[in-house]
């Protein structure tokens, strides 16, 4: 059976029980499916801050999310995979980011979710910028998200 | 080809996009970042640290010394932080 992952680029905002519904619903194969949401926090090292907005690369976000959900439905035994990013002006307490992996067994979702976030987070064409008092600023890459994303890399 | 930037590069620059036509000895991404940054100083000021600058030819991810030959679309940004 060929799983095709959905992948949604979209501004508006996305019903996580929904799209955990729409991997599971109905089906008496999937033993497990495991929800990443990745929320905007109020703060930013003590920093209060008032929003992000998202700037992304229209085409480019889509194509490289379809790659790393390629490669996570090659290396793992998955019945589903949702990822949906948003963009634009999100406020604190909004989500921003959400992944679904259903399979049979629990390690294969929860594996290939971390993996996604991981390739998310270093290779998705996405850029934050943090309102604040001060102004607004982009906030900058971190290196312990690149080293997040290359121990998936395969030897 | 189109050029493309986005986040600080863009600002930077002051363009979202453009169409360039490098001189043929313009051959690799860094040739390129090289050649832009001769345009002006807001190009200077986006590509001042080159080391910082990711890149894309038609919407994959490639390194500095990629050919940039038969480009439809290069884009130049900072390192994502997406997620």
């Amino acid at each position: 059976m060929s799983v095709t992952a959905t992948i949604r680029i979209q501004e508006a905002d996305f019903d996580v029980g929904r799209e955990i519904a729409a991997l599971s619903k109905g089906r008496t194969d999937v033993g497990a499916v495991v929800s990443f949401s990745g929320i905007c926090r109020g703060d930013d090292n003590g920093e209060a801050i008032a929003a992000l907005t998202l700037e992304h690369y229209p085409g480019m976000a889509e194509a490289e999310i379809g790659r790393h959900a390629d490669e996570a439905l090659s290396r793992w035994p998955l019945q589903g995979l949702t990822v949906i990013h948003r963009f634009g002006r999100i406020a604190p307490g909004e989500n921003i980011v959400l992944v679904v992996t259903a399979s049979s067994h629990r390690q294969a979702a929860f594996e290939a979710a971390e993996f996604l976030m991981d390739y998310l987070k270093t290779n998705a064409p996405f850029w934050k910028r943090e309102e604040s008092r001060e102004g607004a600023s982009w906030i900058e890459a971190r290196e312990h998200d690149d080293a997040a994303a290359a121990r998936w890399t395969k030897s | 080809m189109k050029v493309k930037y986005f986040a600080w590069v863009r600002e930077r620059v002051g363009l979202a996009e453009e169409t360039v036509e490098p001189p043929a000895d313009v051959r690799t991404v860094n040739d390129l970042i090289g050649w832009l940054s001769s345009r002006g100083e807001s190009y200077a000021y986006a590509f001042e640290k080159p080391k910082v600058i990711r890149a894309a030819i038609d919407h994959s991810h490639v390194k500095p010394d990629a050919a940039i030959s038969g480009a439809r679309e290069i884009a130049f940004f900072p390192p994502m932080t997406g997620g």
